[in-house]
């Protein structure tokens, strides 16, 4: 009973069908992984999927699935069930390659799909002579049996494909084992052996556990080496779940230069480092390691896997957004610090995360509006020539240094932010950018501060500060309303100055609250639907104006002459409003402006040791010859039955293809001709 | 080594005679088939090989010229083994070195030079092929329509000349992208663009191989139209996305292992291809839809099979070699990119089918079914992973 059902679970997990259902299984499962992004941190997949379907996706291994038991499991099976047809498969698979089935039947020769009957003309000893030749010519292996219905010559070809089914079958259980070897298994083995622990990435590494550091001698990880230019390491971080281990290195490697070289478009050419790598016997070696150049050292292998910033060091100008923070201080700390910030009554704390002291972007088209919009043929031939030109021609610039970081309120609310260093020009114009975040799933809004003809920023903040200052409304208010309602008549004047005035006063009060919004919900809300158009019009010019009074106003304060109203000001004027209302929305009291910089890189070797590896690509090897043995090594049997009065042909294959046919009629045609030709002789007699 | 054995033969002669020469007597026997057009092909590849060598050696590195070299013998044996291979050698040969010669070592030339800007400089010859692979499309599905030999042969030697073209025309974009500037040159299979080029290439050669072997152009119309289909896409992605433009190589593309790797996966993409239209042919004639005009379901099993096996074993090498690629460039061999985690669901879906063939009753319309949307997996891996999901594989993005 218990060889029975043990008999049974082998058949099937041996069986064909199996073997189909799984790989299948297999392929669908694999889905699953490239849907859901792998190994992001938590938190991602917490904003992602909602506090209800993170635990559940948790439990099933969603977020890295490739390592999840249930995966494993059906690699389990892959590998078992490979293993069990090999192993069924063995004996009938040898014994086709070796024999020669000469004693097959008559009966069972005629049942063949491929089977002629043919006639022998000769005396049975030529006959026999004959058909010897024959297939010996034809490159076939063959046995002779003589027996009471006749002589039977069974032949065959390209046994040596069942050995192909032997070379990739058992190449993919060696792939397999590899690739555990290799895989996260010895590591959960050795944290559940070991007693270790990952632990938070939060931390010094000073102070991390010994639970949660692994010995030199592991026999197989993977894990990040970040050393900061000048500066040595000799430990490599493995992510575990959510947290880290620390793998010790053999030897400590030491960053001398991170070079970045770009192509001309500024495209990134080529990231290497300049290492030197001593180890405890004091040797020391000295290697550049680049994109597909690694290097193997002590079993180890070590690749340029990516880069950051090492700690450059950020000066910062601080300029006041809010009320009563002072306009104008400074600054200075490493990315990577963090540093407290006061802004008037709040405490801050100022993450600095990132510097890039390199950017391309594409700043758009310039001239090829008109490319774009060729048609027919014109269209046709903007396309014709070498493949280095297209009609629409990317403006890729450097845009100079970037660096972001975080601002966190009393309350732990941090906001990201994105700012550029330098100016950069749009339709003759120049500004800085800033952008601003929520939360890393967004993308950063910018906003753009005008610059003035100085090229600074002064001149904006100080238009700014008089803008919103609710004690100066009136004034504005007042001057804006004696500018503008001077070509009546005296009679109306004051009137209409005075409502004018109130009016110019209002939208100050509008604006100061939630910018074009609130004024854009105002009009909403007052005007009639076919008047909206050109009350927003009316707005947008008060607006200027009194913007341009405030401008006018602190150049007074400056004792500066004032300038003239041209169109290049009325620009100015009217980014500046658009500034004003989206710097309502800014979310910091500062506007952190980057004033200089000394730049260090560091960069991330990846650090591996992967026992399997070597099994993998000798299954890769063998694969490759198994499957193509397997698919272009065809077995061919051909079986010639000689009896008294006539030669029976059959013919059997492995696999059906239409090739067998005709193979089967040839042998057939040239069996024909070779038994009755009188004087046959196979070609190679003749060259003996 | 003893090639025969008969035991229960008591005549000695025999036994020594002709058995033991069996092999090589078949060898020889091939060898003698070739006549002096073959020792023509052999000797013409010989010399070419050497001509660029000494022309071109100097900007070549060991490995270069290695790979150089091997060409000779595996394009020999393609042209020995297929005799139409050899005009479209030549022919692209041709054009690609005249393309060259009128170039002058000057990029500007391809819109001073008439022939060069309306015929044979890359982006017009990547056009013409376009061109090409529409009208031999159309040529097909009349002469399923009409049964017309005619427009049969008109479209197989279309199909020829589109791929002349198209080939000649990747020849000459490698050619500019050193114009451009020594550090940009590279072999054009970087991007999305040059692959789908290249798999309309692949392709349109696989097909006309069975068009010889199994004596029948009437799975032109079907096969014709999955490489419109790319061709379409492609000029979609020249007007709208300007996605021509030769670009420079990103670190991680800059490999010995892309040079065999893309094109290797290439075969394979595109035989799946074919076997995916080959199978829509079959359910076709099993439905007793254009059955008379169409090769038997047994001769489309058979041709569905051939394209499938010869793609799996490229295939097969393809992976590999890419996992032999990213060891080096990315440190390991595998790592569940969505790039490589597709490549083996497109490779297990047809190790699949492969053992379904074997198995007895999963035959017939199941298996067409099965490669049909075989061919969707294929396009999901080629084209959807680019699209939908982000990964180290992300230069090949739209
Ligand atoms: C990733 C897994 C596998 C791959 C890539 C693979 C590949 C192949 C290939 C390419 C063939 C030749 C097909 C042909 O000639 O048309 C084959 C045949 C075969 N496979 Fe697999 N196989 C796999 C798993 C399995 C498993 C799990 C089993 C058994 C449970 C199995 C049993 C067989 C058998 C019995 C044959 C026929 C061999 C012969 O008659 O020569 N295979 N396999």
């Amino acid at each position: 009973m218990q060889r029975g059902t043990a008999r049974a679970w082998f058949e099937l997990l041996s069986s064909m069908r199996f073997a189909i259902s799984l790989l299948t299984v297999l392929a669908i499962a694999s889905v699953v992984g490239t849907v859901v992004k792998q190994n992001e941190p938590f938190n991602a997949y917490l904003n992602q999927f909602g506090p209800f379907w993170f635990p559940v996706f948790e439990t099933l291994g969603i977020y890295s699935v490739y390592n999840a038991g249930w995966f494993l499991v059906i690699l389990a099976f892959l590998v078992l069930s490979t293993s069990l047809c090999i192993v069924r498969q063995t004996r009938p698979m040898l014994r086709e390659m070796r024999h020669f089935r000469e004693h097959a039947r008559e009966a069972s020769l005629r049942q063949f799909g491929h089977q002629a009957s043919l006639e022998s003309a000769a005396d049975p000893a030529t006959t026999l002579e004959r058909a010897r030749s024959y297939l010996a010519g034809a490159g076939l292996r063959f046995r002779a049996s003589t027996r009471e219905d006749g002589v039977l010559l069974a032949a065959k070809q390209g046994s040596a494909g069942r050995a192909g089914y032997f070379l990739a079958h058992g190449a993919i259980v060696l792939i397999c084992i590899g690739g555990l070897l290799d895989g996260d298994l010895p590591l959960k083995l050795e944290m559940a052996i070991g007693g270790k622990q990952a632990t938070s990435g939060n931390q010094l590494i000073a102070d991390i556990p010994e639970s949660a550091r692994l010995a030199a001698e592991n026999p197989s990880f993977r894990g990040n080496v970040f050393i900061p230019e000048g500066r040595s390491a000799s430990i490599a971080v493995l992510n575990v779940g959510d947290g880290i281990l620390l793998q010790e290195l053999p030897f400590t490697i030491s960053l001398k230069r991170f070079h970045i070289d770009h192509y001309e478009n500024g495209m990134p050419r080529r990231f290497a480092s300049d290492i030197l790598i001593t180890d405890a016997t004091g040797t020391a070696l000295e290697r550049t390691i680049e994109v597909n150049r690694p290097l193997e050292y002590r079993g180890i292998t070590l690749y340029q896997s990516s880069f950051e910033d090492g700690g450059s060091i950020l000066s910062l100008a601080v300029r006041g957004l809010a009320r009563g923070v002072p306009g104008l201080t400074s600054l200075q700390g490493a990315v990577g610090d963090t540093l407290p910030l006061a802004a008037g009554d709040a405490r801050y704390t100022l993450e600095l995360t990132q510097f890039r002291a390199f950017n391309v972007e594409d700043m758009g088209a310039g001239d090829d509006a008109a490319a774009a919009r060729a048609q027919g043929m014109a269209r046709i031939e903007q396309h014709l020539g070498s493949g280095a030109k297209t009609p629409t021609r990317k403006n890729l610039r450097n845009v100079g240094p970037t660096y972001t970081f975080k601002l966190r309120d009393e309350a732990g609310q941090a906001r990201e932010f994105h700012n550029y260093m330098l100016p950069i020009e749009q339709n003759g114009r120049w500004y800085l950018y800033s952008g601003t975040r929520d939360s890393q799933a967004d993308s950063f809004r910018y906003i753009r501060f005008p610059l003035d003809n100085d090229g600074k920023l002064e001149t904006w903040f100080a238009v700014r500060e008089i803008m919103f200052d609710p004690a100066r409304r009136a004034e504005i208010a007042h001057r804006f309303a004696a500018r503008n309602a001077g070509a009546e008549s005296a009679a109306d004047a004051a009137g209409l100055r005075e409502r004018l005035a109130q009016t110019a006063e209002h939208t100050l009060t509008l604006f100061a609250d939630r910018g074009y919004e609130s004024v854009g919900r105002f009009i909403e809300s007052t005007v009639p639907q076919a008047e909206r158009e050109r009350a927003a019009e009316v707005f947008v010019r008060i607006l200027q104006g009194v913007a341009w009074e405030a401008w006018l106003l602190a150049r007074e304060r400056n004792s500066e002459a004032a300038p003239q109203f041209n169109e290049s000001h009325a620009a100015f004027l009217r980014d500046s409003i658009a500034a004003l209302s989206d710097s309502l929305f800014y979310g910091a009291p500062v506007y952190l402006q980057l004033t200089a910089y000394d730049e260090r890189q560091a960069t991330v070797l990846q650090a591996t040791r992967s026992p399997g590896k070597p099994l993998v690509f000798l299954g890769s090897l063998l694969l490759v010859l198994g499957v193509f043995a397997m698919l272009y090594i065809r077995e061919r049997r051909l079986f010639l039955l000689l009896k008294a009065d006539e030669v029976l042909v059959a013919m059997s294959s492995n696999r059906k293809t239409i090739d067998v046919d005709e193979t089967f009629q040839r042998h057939v045609d040239g069996l024909r001709e070779a038994l009755a030709a009188p004087d046959f002789h196979p070609t190679s007699s003749r060259d003996a | 080594m003893e090639l025969a054995r008969t035991p229960h033969r008591p005549d000695r002669r025999s036994e020594s005679t002709p058995p033991l020469r069996g092999e090589a007597s078949d060898r020889t026997h091939w060898l003698r088939t070739l006549g002096p057009g073959d020792w023509l092909f052999a000797a013409t590849l010989v010399i070419g090989a050497f001509f660029a060598l000494r022309r071109y050696g100097a900007s070549m590195d060991v490995y270069d010229e290695g790979i150089l070299l091997l060409h000779v013998p595996i394009l020999c044996a393609i042209g020995w083994h297929w005799k139409a291979f050899r005009p479209f050698l030549a022919a692209v040969a041709l054009l690609s070195l005249a393309s060259i010669g009128l170039y002058q070592g000057n990029l500007a030339r391809a819109e001073q030079a008439f022939l060069l800007k309306y015929l044979i400089s890359s982006q017009t010859a990547i056009m013409w092929m376009s061109a090409l692979m529409f009208m031999a499309t159309g040529a097909y599905w009349l002469g399923l329509a009409l049964r017309s030999d005619f427009a049969d042969k008109t479209g197989s030697a279309l199909t020829w000349t589109a791929t002349t073209m198209g080939t000649a025309g990747l020849f000459v974009r490698w050619y500019e992208s050193y114009l451009i500037g020594p550090d940009i040159g590279h072999i054009p299979i970087s991007n999305l663009y040059e692959v789908f080029v290249l798999f309309s290439l692949m392709t349109a050669l696989l097909y006309p191989y069975y068009e010889r072997s199994y004596a029948t152009r009437r799975l032109g119309a079907f096969v014709l139209t999955v490489i419109a289909a790319a061709v379409a896409f492609l000029l979609w992605y020249t007007f709208s996305r300007e996605a021509h433009q030769i670009q420079p190589l990103i670190p991680a593309l800059q490999s010995y292992w892309m040079k065999i790797h893309v094109p290797t996966n290439f075969i394979g993409y595109g035989a799946f291809a074919l076997s995916a239209m080959v199978g829509c042919a079959y359910l076709l004639v099993e439905r007793g839809i254009l059955a008379s005009r169409l090769p038997p379901p047994r001769v489309l099993e058979d041709v569905m099979y051939k394209a499938i096996a010869i793609g799996f074993a490229f295939f097969t090498i393809a992976t590999i070699l890419g996992a032999l690629w990213a060891a080096e460039a990315w440190g390991t061999y595998w790592q569940w990119d969505p790039k490589e985690t597709w490549a083996l669901i497109v490779w297990l879906n047809y190790a699949a089918w492969l053992h379904m063939r074997l198995t007895k009753g999963l035959r017939g319309s199941m298996l067409a079914w099965w490669s049909v949307i075989g061919l969707l997996v294929v396009s999901f891996a080629f084209l959807g992973v680019n699209m939908f999901l982000s990964g180290l594989h992300s230069y090949g993005s739209l």
